[in-house]
């Protein structure tokens, strides 16, 4: 009912197929799902960021008799939370380290909260507290080892134009201007509304999984290891995700090694729902960033050399931090030409908690940094920041910092010639805001990139699959581990299949992921699940097709229309099915030793223009308004990509101006909504969003990648909008009343 | 203690401590689990629902103050399977992306478009009313526009004659 019928759907924005059970409160999330006989599962943490776990007392006073407590030693297999490197425990042992503050050590079942949560105080670990390392410069003088010998998780060098640094110093000595700039950027929270939650159940020996996710076979493959079980031992299924945006991509892993381990030992289902304090304190954050970046310029305003040096803070764990990094690192020069590049990247250890996955992935931290470095550029020439990013703007026929030339589907004209169409004069510089105080206006603008799917040959060595079926009821159903987590996969992997099939969008349904009943189709991450799966999704269904046409010929009833066919062919009985594997676009060829090649397949291409008024008397900034423009192939939904743009943009001016984590002494400060605090609807300006389709042949229908893009840009727009309304370079985020404030002795108000 | 209350038109009584949070007593005791929990210290809103005609955060409501009032929650939105304007509008604008904050803002927004507070005789001023009335609900996932979009659509049909 709640599903229009809509033949050739590709590009028509079709009510979410979600939307109905969304709007009536029908959809369970995983705390919604009923549960006979479950327990309730609490964590048990450190309170202490760096130390040797001696012992787990349990306190003689309090009843242990309705309780499980597990630990390490309950886990059947592995130890470890299995991703890039097995360097992180699901729990400390007895002996080993604690390594962040809030780290699990224990957990706790009973048949009620209330009683979980009793008794998960009435453990009491005993630490011997280490030196912590709480700064980047601290782990990089290595004031105490925490990995390696160096604390550098995983480096990075990308050189284009030159052999040896002496050369690129060269350059910077003969340049006529050089801009040296040092751009910090903070932890982010992803606050998806939906608290990480897990449960898990053990039946005839196997473990039953369902949780709030985006990859349910990253907490498959985590949990062979951990369980010690094989690919059948343990079946991970997704439940209805209140929202992820990075969060959701590793760390559920973590709690499904919790919820199973204390479930073997309690004999019961257990669910774990974290309360948002321990969520915002204990899960991965955006990594924070320090990005130096130098640009040497000749006497004509053309770049001769780019040199950007970037250290992430990893926290405690490797967890994905040199993926994150590697994507900083591939973004960091920005999408503009230039002969001579060097792009250094490290990614430190310290002893905050782990730092992960957020959209966006590294490239927010240096596209900040790249583009206030433009920014100041246009401003020490005297040239329209608008115009000196138009003339040195990469298009195609150009190559990229790692030698990657671009061909197709480079939006860079289109997106700049739609910002100009509407950006019309700047705003008034001064004038009076509705509190009748002083403000001071200014306009910053954008243009930058992001490549879509995984960097390399990632989507190669990864070679996702999916697959489209008939059924035996004679409709079509995709069956593929992408998970909706909001950004409306469900919706638009209908409208690919319809469309490919020739059916309407009722005549398609998309399963549950479920890793017992769909392909590994890779995770959803990336900017990869419409783009890569979705291409994926296309042939699988065009290659059913196809079957099916070649049975009706056979039978001699060809011509009649594909739904007609499929009931047929359905009650002639069994299931007809097309699996597909990825396979990437000809010419990609990349090299992981030198980092030269083509890092992505294809790339999205964004420009932003922001206004602010900055209120002279409180300091606080007022983005005023925000238009993107953003190159994304070809809208399969319009409607879903637009609410994908403008839920990104609106992440990346929180981020700007309001967003932080606070860290004091390891531990997150302000581990609650109430000052921990994103932007509401009288916060967000209204989002004027374009859409540029400049289509990628290797997408479904021309689409690329648009999920991350929206975060990476505006942040620096807003930074460059208040440079130009106050004067004064602001390099580090957030920017807060308080910066705002502190810098008043740099205000140029002319 | 035992409450009696109205839960969207029907009288449902329950046994429980007086300092229970209504939002537990409606999810656990009564099985109602549209209304979520996103903070449970009023600031995200996905707890929202009508106490005699006003939005509360259901977090921050004791069971114990309740006795005898009326509450309606999300699933007494619709009239069946008919959906309320700002249901539908929410549906033909993509204004639920991940839905996690949906029937709070789905409730609060039928109670300020039911109510007339949508006032304003131009878009924009329409506009910024809405997000003063909305702004105790959050949604991480549209950046508002969508919602704002959808929102605007329901407060006209309903005030149409």
């Amino acid at each position: 009912m709640d599903r229009p019928e809509v033949v050739a759907p590709v590009g028509a924005s079709v009510p979410r197929v979600d939307g109905f059970a969304k709007v009536t409160g029908r959809a369970r999330y995983l705390d919604d799902l009923d549960a006979p006989g479950a327990w309730h599962g609490v964590t048990v943490r450190s309170k202490i960021a760096h130390g040797k776990l001696e012992a787990i007392d349990l306190d003689p006073a309090f009843d242990w008799s309705q309780v499980v407590v597990a630990t390490a030693a309950d886990i059947p297999g592995a130890n470890v939370v299995r991703l890039i490197e097995d360097d992180q425990v699901a729990l400390v042992p007895v002996g080993g380290h604690v390594r962040h503050f809030d780290e699990a050590i224990a957990v706790v079942a009973a048949p009620t909260r209330a009683l979980a949560f009793a008794a998960a105080k009435a453990v009491k670990p005993r630490i011997t507290p280490l030196p912590p390392v709480f700064t980047i410069d601290d782990a990089l003088a290595v004031t105490s080892t925490l990995h390696g010998s160096d604390n550098v998780y995983k480096q990075f060098l990308i050189r284009k134009g030159h052999a040896t640094d002496a050369e690129l110093e060269a350059v910077f000595a003969s340049a006529a201007q050089v801009l040296d700039g040092t751009y910090t950027t903070s932890p982010q929270e992803q606050m998806y509304i939906e608290p990480q939650a897990m449960m898990a159940e053990w039946r005839d020996g196997r473990c039953y999984l369902v949780g709030s996710m985006q990859c349910p076979y990253y907490v498959h493959k985590a949990m062979k290891h951990l369980l010690g079980c094989d690919a059948e031992g343990v079946v991970i299924a997704q439940s209805v995700t209140g929202g992820g945006f990075g969060g959701k991509e590793e760390y559920p892993s973590m709690l499904a090694a919790h919820c199973a381990v204390v479930a073997a030992k309690a004999k019961h289902p257990v669910k774990i729902v974290y309360d948002r304090d321990e969520d915002i304190a204990a899960t991965t954050k955006r990594h924070p960033a320090r990005t130096r970046h130098r640009l040497a310029v000749d006497a004509a305003g053309e770049l001769l050399a780019i040199d950007v040096d970037c250290v992430m803070d990893g926290g405690a764990y490797l967890t994905l931090s040199p993926v994150v990094l590697s994507r900083g690192v591939l973004h960091a020069a920005g999408p503009y030409r230039c002969p001579i590049v060097r792009v250094r990247g490290r990614v430190v250890a310290t002893n905050y908690p782990p730092h992960g996955a957020f959209r966006g992935f590294g490239a927010p931290q240096t596209t900040f940094a790249y583009e206030r470095q433009l920014n100041k550029l246009a401003r020490a020439r005297g040239e329209h920041p608008f115009e000196l990013r138009k003339r040195l703007a990469l298009r195609s026929g150009d190559t990229t910092a790692t030698g990657q030339l671009l061909g197709f589907s480079v939006g860079t004209d289109e997106v700049f010639a739609a910002i100009e169409q509407v950006a019309g004069a700047p705003p008034v510089r001064d004038g009076v805001n509705a509190n009748g105080a002083p403000v001071r206006r200014g306009r910053g603008y954008v243009f930058y990139f992001h490549g879509a799917g995984f960097t390399g040959s990632g989507e190669q060595r990864l070679a996702g699959r999916a697959a489209v079926a008939l059924t035996a009821s004679g409709t079509f159903e995709v069956r593929s581990s992408s998970t909706d987590i909001g950004q409306g996969s469900i919706t638009m992997f209908t409208q690919i299949a319809a469309a490919a099939l020739g059916v309407g969008v009722s005549q398609v349904s998309v399963v549950d992921p479920s890793t017992a009943r769909v392909p590994d189709s890779g995770p959803t991450v990336a900017s990869r699940t419409c783009m890569v799966v979705g291409g994926v999704v296309e042939r699988a269904a065009r290659a059913l097709r196809a079957k099916l046409e070649l049975w009706a010929a056979e039978v001699g009833i060809s011509g009649q229309p594909i739904e007609t066919l499929a009931h047929k062919r359905a009650a002639a009985g069994g299931e007809l099915v097309e699996t597909i594997t990825y396979e990437p676009p000809p010419g990609i060829q990349w090299d992981d030793a030198t980092y030269t090649g083509s890092a992505y397949p294809v790339y999205g291409w964004a420009a932003c223009l922001v206004d602010v008024a900055i209120d002279l008397d409180t300091y606080e900034v007022t983005i005023e308004r925000c238009v993107q423009a953003v190159d994304v192939g070809k809208a399969i939904n319009p409607s879903i990509v637009k609410g994908q743009i403008e839920g990104g943009t609106l992440q990346a001016l929180g981020w700007a101006v309001l967003e932080n984590v606070v860290y004091q002494e390891g531990r997150v400060a302000n581990a609650n909504m109430t000052n921990c605090i994103v932007p509401t609807f009288a916060d967000a300006p209204e989002l004027e969003t374009i859409l540029v389709e400049v289509p990628y042949p290797f997408g479904p229908s021309g689409a690329k990648g648009v999920g991350e893009i929206p975060m990476d840009g505006p942040a620096a727009a807003v930074a460059n909008a208040v440079e130009d309304a106050l004067g004064c370079a602001f390099d580090d985020l957030p920017i807060s009343p308080e910066a705002i404030g502190l810098a008043k002795p740099r205000w140029r108000l002319s | 203690m035992k409450v009696t209350l109205e839960i969207n038109g029907e009288s449902r009584s329950v046994d429980a401590s007086p300092w229970k949070r209504l939002l537990d007593v409606l999810r656990e005791d009564l099985r109602l689990t549209g209304t979520k929990e996103g903070c449970g210290e009023g600031e995200c809103g996905a707890c929202t629902v009508m106490l005699d005609g006003e939005a509360v955060n259901s977090c921050l409501v004791a069971i114990g103050q309740c006795d005898r009032r009326t509450v309606t929650t999300v699933e007494g939105l619709a009239n069946g399977e008919v959906l309320h304007a700002v249901q539908r509008a929410l549906v033909a604008c993509g204004g639920a992306q991940c839905g996690i904050c949906t029937p709070g803002i789905a409730v609060c927004a039928a109670h300020v478009v039911d109510r007339g507070l949508v006032t304003g005789t131009d878009d924009a001023t329409a506009r910024a009313r809405i997000r003063e009335l909305l702004a105790g609900n959050i949604c991480r996932c549209t950046g508002y526009q969508l919602i704002v979009d959808a929102i605007v659509i329901a407060a006209r049909e309903v005030a149409k004659p």
